[in-house]
């Protein structure tokens, strides 16, 4: 029973990693339609910025947080002023690859800037077991991953809040809904699209710490977005709470086959096992488990 | 006037010309180096590219060439990819007045593609510690070398190892060893050697498959903590290897009993785990740190002058020192080849030549700035690896430093040397080889 218990917590954990970069994707999809390839890869570009000026300058890190959010918003201005601005209605499929190239982009901008090298975040996070629970119980759960899920409720707190009670955030649905609507009531199309990927670029400032500080910044957190995908199509892409439990049925879900299932068929069926499962979902519900219905007129 | 001091400078420029020719025309000796600076695997590509690069360097710049001969020295980026490699050694291969002598891949997937390219256009590769095991059998694949060790050498030192901290062999028998291993075509090398040592030994084998790329190996870890076993041998590389360290350390296994292989042992590897690291093994072919009279030399001559491939305190970490020393084996292999042409207008297939007389003794090494820095090597037309014996490492997270606890391991010969016929008896069956006589 141990054992269930504790694949399951950990699997719950790892679902709140998990989520967290499904946070980014969900919020820039949200407010602009568009599904943003470059995410894993800004969660990376953050990190990397946050690690590389704590080594090169050695300030704080609460300074080096502050200085790192406002190149995400640097960033975020930048691709508004450079790539989407001059893609207003186009297809989908348009922005989806100027994000592909957004996301090389970035990469190599890191790498010029910050180098390929591993960097450590050492900035007192916690990492070990949670001793009263390994000691007593004798089930083990990873302090790094409860602290990550404390932060990811705060952060689906705020951005609740911001996205239902603020006028900013109405505006971002509206944008999100029709651009051409939103223009005609005087949204600032360009002004939402600095605001919500500036947002997307603090989560997935978060969220790359999170990951980084378990494995070291490094060039392989761009594939993190691989992790996020069953998880957004799960739970929707639209959809804050979607993203959230959309992470946690998948970390749940990919422990406990890799645990039982996995010795019976060879081992290493968690990542293909969150994409089954998450095609299972589908069929069921193909916008997700909390995405929006989509109807359309033909 | 002008006039007159124009002709006689294009006069004067037209009788220099031919020596200027000489001078240029020395011949060229092209060196591609397969190098992963960005990607994924960059951390481990950076350090192995600057030494691999810093050691031509130095013979450039100190000797001018190898024996007259001047070295073009040409990288080409593969990201680690097998794609991106393949059209690296396409590009290159037959570039310089040599063309391409030598090959270095620095990939087992990019290995597997270019070994059958590698016969047809007469290059030795030259894959050290990776790649296709089975190719240490010289007859059947002959422009393949891959000494000092196998990863077959590697699982059974590190095995034997184990066994020597148990207290002996027969202290094996009813333990288990997991091995955590890269779900890839390089992770599962060891699997048949491990698989037939523990029938030897009467060990227990758990196999414990992590996709690429390993950013997130919790449940691997849980079986683990639940399987409680005696050792934990990994065969990982990049992040994975990362990731592992950490989660062995949370869930508090002892470090002392996990073993990395050769590419499982870097500083990349264990720093951002911090104080938990301590202890973590490896298995290695050659010392850490940067105390050698030849890297002295490459600190003086290249760092002191801004011309170092990479940062001048990285020189003598783990991965740096074994690109050190895969140039300097690949420096005496084009020596030997130059010796037995009596020229020094070499081609690939003179480098195959000079790789199948290498001879570097540990007084050669120590003339070369390397006293007991690796085993000595002794390459034969039949035999491609040599000499197989594993040094292992441990972490001293305090230090900062890893620092040799083992030396002198010897493989397990008898299980080994059968798998290796036996497996390259297979390759030449499948792709029409007749094994060459070696006698």
């Amino acid at each position: 029973m141990a054992i269930f218990i504790e694949t399951v917590l950990s699997g719950l954990m790892a679902g709140v990693m998990y989520a967290l970069v499904a946070l980014g994707f969900v919020l820039i999809f949200k407010a602009s339609g568009i599904f943003n390839f470059a995410q894993g890869v800004m969660c990376l570009f953050a990190a990397l910025t946050f690690a590389g000026i704590m080594e090169k300058t050695s300030v704080p890190w609460p300074i080096a947080f502050v200085l790192t959010v406002a190149v995400m918003v640097g960033v975020a201005w930048a691709v508004e002023r450079f790539v989407l601005r001059h893609l207003v209605n186009q297809e989908p499929i348009i922005l989806f690859m100027a994000t592909i190239g957004l996301a090389y982009v970035l990469e190599g901008v890191g790498d010029i800037i910050w180098g390929s090298d591993v960097k450590v975040i050492n900035i007192g996070l916690p990492s070990g077991a949670v001793d009263v629970l390994l000691d007593n119980f004798d089930i083990y759960l990873d302090k790094l991953e409860v602290f990550a899920a404390l932060i990811a409720a705060v952060l689906v707190g705020f951005l609740a809040v911001f996205f239902q009670k603020t006028r900013i955030g109405r505006a971002l649905r509206a944008v999100a809904d029709d651009h051409q609507a939103a223009l005609s009531v005087g949204i600032s199309l360009q002004t939402i699209w600095v605001i919500v990927w500036s947002v997307a670029g603090f989560v997935a400032l978060v969220a790359g710490i999170m990951w980084g500080a378990k494995s070291g910044v490094q060039f392989s957190l761009s594939l993190i977005a691989l992790k996020a995908l069953p998880v957004l199509i799960l739970g929707g892409f639209t959809s804050i709470p979607g993203a959230i439990v959309g992470g946690l049925i998948i970390g749940v879900g990919e422990k406990l086959a890799e645990i039982y299932v996995g010795p019976m068929v060879g081992g290493a069926i968690e990542n293909w096992f969150a994409y089954m499962l998450a095609l299972a979902f589908l069929l069921f519900r193909p916008q997700g488990l909390f995405g929006e219905k989509i109807i359309e007129r033909v | 006037m002008k006039l007159k001091h124009l002709t006689a400078g294009l006069a004067a420029l037209a009788i220099a010309s031919p020596i200027a020719a000489t001078t240029a025309s020395a011949y060229e000796l092209t060196i591609p180096s397969l190098v992963y600076r960005t990607g994924p695997y960059a951390p481990g590509g950076i350090p192995f590219a600057n030494g691999y690069a810093d050691y031509f360097k130095l013979i450039q710049e100190r000797d001018g060439g190898i024996n007259g001969a001047t070295i073009n020295f040409i990288e080409c980026e593969t990201a680690y990819n097998t794609q991106q490699g393949v059209e690296c050694y396409e590009n290159t291969k037959g570039q310089g007045q040599s063309k391409a002598l030598i090959y270095q891949p620095l990939s087992t997937g990019i290995t597997y593609q270019i070994i059958p390219k590698a016969a047809v256009d007469e290059i030795p590769i030259f894959t050290m510690g990776y790649g296709r095991t089975s190719a240490a059998n010289g007859t059947v694949f002959p422009w393949i070398f891959n000494f000092p060790g196998t990863y077959w050498d590697a699982a059974s030192g590190m095995v034997n190892y184990a066994a020597a901290i148990e207290g002996g062999a027969d202290k094996l028998a009813g333990k288990t060893i997991a091995l955590v291993y890269h779900n890839s075509a390089y992770g599962k090398e060891p699997i048949r050697t491990l698989e037939e040592l523990s029938k030897k030994y009467g060990f227990k084998l758990e196999q414990l498959p992590v996709d690429h790329p390993g950013q997130e190996q919790k449940a691997t870890w849980l079986q683990i903590r639940r399987m409680n076993p005696d050792w934990v041998l990994m065969w990982g590389w990049g992040v994975m290897n990362q990731v592992a360290v950490k989660e062995a350390a949370s869930i508090r296994y002892p470090m002392d009993r996990f073993i990395g292989n050769w590419w499982a042992g870097s500083e990349q590897d264990v720093l951002p785990a911090g104080a938990g690291a301590n202890g973590y093994l490896s298995a290695t072919f050659h010392a850490p740190g940067a105390s050698f009279p030849l890297h002295q030399e490459i600190l003086e001559t290249l760092y002191d002058k801004n011309m170092g491939a990479g940062e001048r305190g990285r020189v003598g970490e783990v991965l740096y020192n074994r690109g050190l020393i895969a140039a300097v084996w690949t420096v005496e292999a084009i020596r030997k080849a130059m010796e037995i042409k009596g020229s020094n207008e070499i081609i690939g297939a003179d480098v195959r030549e000079g790789l199948e007389a290498l001879d570097v003794t540990e007084e050669r090494l120590a003339e070369l700035g390397l006293p007991n820095f690796t085993y000595p090597v002794k390459i034969t037309c039949a035999v491609h690896s040599d000499p197989g014996t594993v040094l292992i490492q441990q972490w001293d997270a305090s230090g900062g430093v890893w620092k040799v606890v083992a030396s002198g391991i010897e493989p397990d010969r008898d299980v080994i040397a059968p798998l290796i016929e036996e497996d390259s008896a297979a390759y030449a069956a499948e792709n029409n080889i007749t094994p060459r006589d070696c006698n």
